[in-house]
Formats: C-alpha cells, sequence, structure tokens
C-alpha cells in the first residue's frame, strides 16, 4: 500500500495536530521546570529514513531517546528526542544535583527514572490533546528511554512504516528553553510518526475526505 | 595518489566498496549491518537490513535492500558481477539490538534478533562462511569495513571500540 496524496489542507490539519499535542506537552514541561519553553511551529514532512534520523541529529550523534508506543484507534510511534546537553539540563532542574553529567561513570538510577518519567509525562499531554481534538481513543505504551546513538534509537522505531515503504511522515515539533541571552541552539523533538493506515482514520474523523 | 574514501550506506541501503577504500553505515540498532567479501580480490559489498523476511512487505515493489532474504540474494548478485568469486565469499554481521524494552513484547519489539536469526539462515543457505559477528545487545552500533583486510571495526557508545 502507499501513502495516498496529501493536499496542503491535509498537511494543515497534521500541523494542527503537532500544534495542539506539542503545545501541551510545552506547557506542561513549563510548569514542571518553572521556565519558559519556545515552541517552534511543527513542521510535517514526508521523509526518507535518513531523513528522519538526521532531524534527530545525524546518525552517530549520541542523544537521548524517549519511545512510546501509540495504541488504540490511531497506532503510531512517538520520540521525544534530546540532545545530551539538553536531557543532562532538564535531569539537573528535577532532580536538584547541579553537577549531574551522563559522563560520570556512576550510573545515576534517579536521573534515567526522572528523564523516563518526563517523556512520560510530556507524551501524555501531547496524546490527551490528541485525542481530545480527534475524539480518538488513543492510549500510550509505558515509555522506554535509550541513551545512544540517533540513527540506533530512531531506526528501532520505524519498523511499521518500513513494511509499507521506504517513507514515513513525520509530526516534528522541536523546542528550546529559553535560558536567557545565551539562548543556545539545543533542540529537543516530539515526532509523531503515525502508521501508515492510521492516516485515514484521522482524517475521517476530522471529517476530511481523502480526496480533497 | 589518490586520497581513500568512506562509502556510506544509508538506511535500508546497500553498496559496492573497492579496496583502498572503505565502507561504512552508521548507527545500527535493531538493524543488522551484514558485510560479504573477496578478500583476495579487495571487494565487498555491505547492506543495511531494517527487516527480517520480504514476506512482511506490504508494498508490491519493495526495496531489496530493505529484507535480510531479498538484501543478501541482491549483495552476492552484485558483488558476482564486480569479479568477485563464489566460493572465495566470506561474511561479517553486527547489529541485530533490542534498543528499548518493552513489558508487552510484540513481536515487532523483537526484531533485532529476528534479523540477526534471518541473515544467519540466508547465508548458510548460500554456503557463505560467516566469520564474525558481534550481534545482540542493547547498545547501538556503526561499524567500518576495510575489504583489503577483511577486518570490520565496530563502535559503540558506552562499550567502545573494537575489530571482529
Amino acid at each position: 500500500m502507499a501513502f495516498f496524496q496529501f493536499s496542503s489542507l491535509h498537511l494543515d490539519i497534521l500541523k494542527e495536530i503537532g500544534n495542539i499535542g506539542a503545545g501541551n506537552a510545552a506547557t506542561s514541561l513549563s510548569k514542571l521546570l518553572n521556565k519558559r519553553i519556545d515552541m517552534k511551529v511543527p513542521d510535517v514532512k514526508i521523509v526518507s529514513f535518513d531523513e528522519i534520523v538526521e532531524l534527530a541529529g545525524g546518525a552517530d550523534s549520541v542523544a537521548a531517546g524517549v519511545f512510546l508506543r501509540i495504541e488504540g484507534e490511531a497506532p503510531g510511534n512517538m520520540f521525544f528526542i534530546l540532545p545530551l546537553p539538553q536531557a543532562e539540563n532538564f535531569i539537573r532542574q528535577m532532580i536538584g544535583e547541579e553537577e549531574f553529567s551522563f559522563s560520570n561513570p556512576i550510573p545515576n538510577e534517579m536521573a534515567f527514572s526522572a528523564l523516563q518519567e518526563l517523556g512520560n509525562i510530556l507524551a501524555g499531554s501531547y496524546l490527551s490533546a490528541l485525542s481530545d481534538f480527534t475524539d480518538l481513543a488513543l492510549y500510550p505504551s509505558v515509555p522506554a528511554l535509550s541513551i545512544d546513538m540517533a540513527g540506533a534509537i530512531i531506526g528501532s522505531g520505524l519498523m511499521e512504516h518500513s513494511q509499507a515503504g521506504d517513507y514515513a511522515i513525520v509530526i516534528d515539533t522541536s523546542f528550546n528553553e529559553d535560558m536567557g541571552d545565551t539562548l543556545k541552539e539545543v533542540r529537543g523533538h516530539f515526532f509523531l510518526l503515525p502508521f501508515p493506515d492510521s492516516f485515514k482514520t484521522i482524517f475521517k474523523t476530522l471529517g476530511v475526505n481523502e480526496d480533497e | 595518489m589518490n586520497s581513500i574514501e568512506v562509502i556510506k550506506v544509508g538506511i535500508a541501503d546497500m553498496r559496492m566498496v573497492k579496496s583502498p577504500n572503505t565502507i561504512r553505515t552508521s548507527g545500527l540498532g535493531s538493524c543488522v549491518g551484514v558485510v560479504i567479501y573477496d578478500l583476495l580480490k579487495g571487494i565487498a559489498g555491505l547492506a543495511h537490513i531494517m527487516l527480517p523476511n520480504s514476506g512482511l512487505a506490504k508494498e508490491n515493489e519493495f526495496n531489496h535492500a530493505k529484507y535480510a532474504d531479498t538484501a543478501i540474494k541482491q549483495l552476492v548478485r552484485l558483488l558476482l558481477a564486480e569479479g568477485a568469486r563464489p566460493h572465495s565469499l566470506s561474511s561479517k554481521l553486527a547489529g541485530g539490538a533490542q534498543m528499548f524494552q518493552f513489558t508487552s513484547g510484540s513481536d515487532m519489539m523483537r526484531i533485532g534478533p529476528r534479523n540477526v536469526e534471518a541473515v544467519k539462515k540466508e547465508l548458510e543457505v548460500l554456503h557463505i562462511p560467516l566469520l564474525g559477528e558481534d550481534v545482540g545487545g542493547n547498545s547501538g552500533r556503526t561499524i567500518e569495513f576495510d575489504p583489503g583486510t577483511g577486518m570490520l571495526h565496530i563502535r559503540t557508545v558506552n562499550k567502545g571500540t573494537h575489530e571482529i
């Protein structure tokens, strides 16, 4: 099966989904850390597997990735990807340890569960906003965390997409933590990757025909 | 003197290389990187495989590099076309990790080990000896193969680098 033709209306709807979902998640993050979080306008792209890995920083770059499977009426996968310095920064703020670093040889259980919980909260708020907007029942799995090469993290979540073709539709919302005047270009990403068959369901529930 | 080139292989992609050039694929998670080579001729092919079997394809026309069964057959065809000799072929493989641990074990989550099994089975069918492997675990791998020496260099984030 192939992806059907997307019109600009379809792409706008998917952007709106990213906007609503990630907007809600950014609010949760902002409350959790008591900081301003700048969210970018979502990007909806039809990308090759290599391109999606590039979006996450490149196959070899090390990132923290929280991965969830979405079950229910419009199944898919979701990634919350953070560059390492950004992940360290969030962990420091959540567990109150200024010195925390991934390069410390002694593994810090607390840090990992904090990051996993962060992923859980953000994905939960992303999905509940999405569920409200579309009126579809969507259930997140328990999140799994991996700190490794971006290629290995993302590549392991593209199985269902790869059965249907060599492309995936990604709803990508990136965000920056407001660090005052030293606004660094470290970006986190939410990738929402509905399975190919889920797009029909999403458009249908929003009252848009496939050929519109 | 010509500079040495590193041929890059993407996800669900396959390429050929001739010595003194080397060939690399980055960020193998549950995917498997399989190298088939003729050492004396100094030629090798590398495929970055995502899925174990082309029977899983939900598309009519598919990319052969994506599935273990079709990728290995295609690699052998390309190698023979480049002048490799059928009885001199050897292979090495790496990858097939399980990057995420889920309690509800859907079959798709065990895809790493299934990819490894499928590659080995296909190599056995084609009588291609497997001379080295670094598979499983839960770490991503970046691999680089030198067709001049037959060495496969493996890099991981947490466990350093080694050669097989």
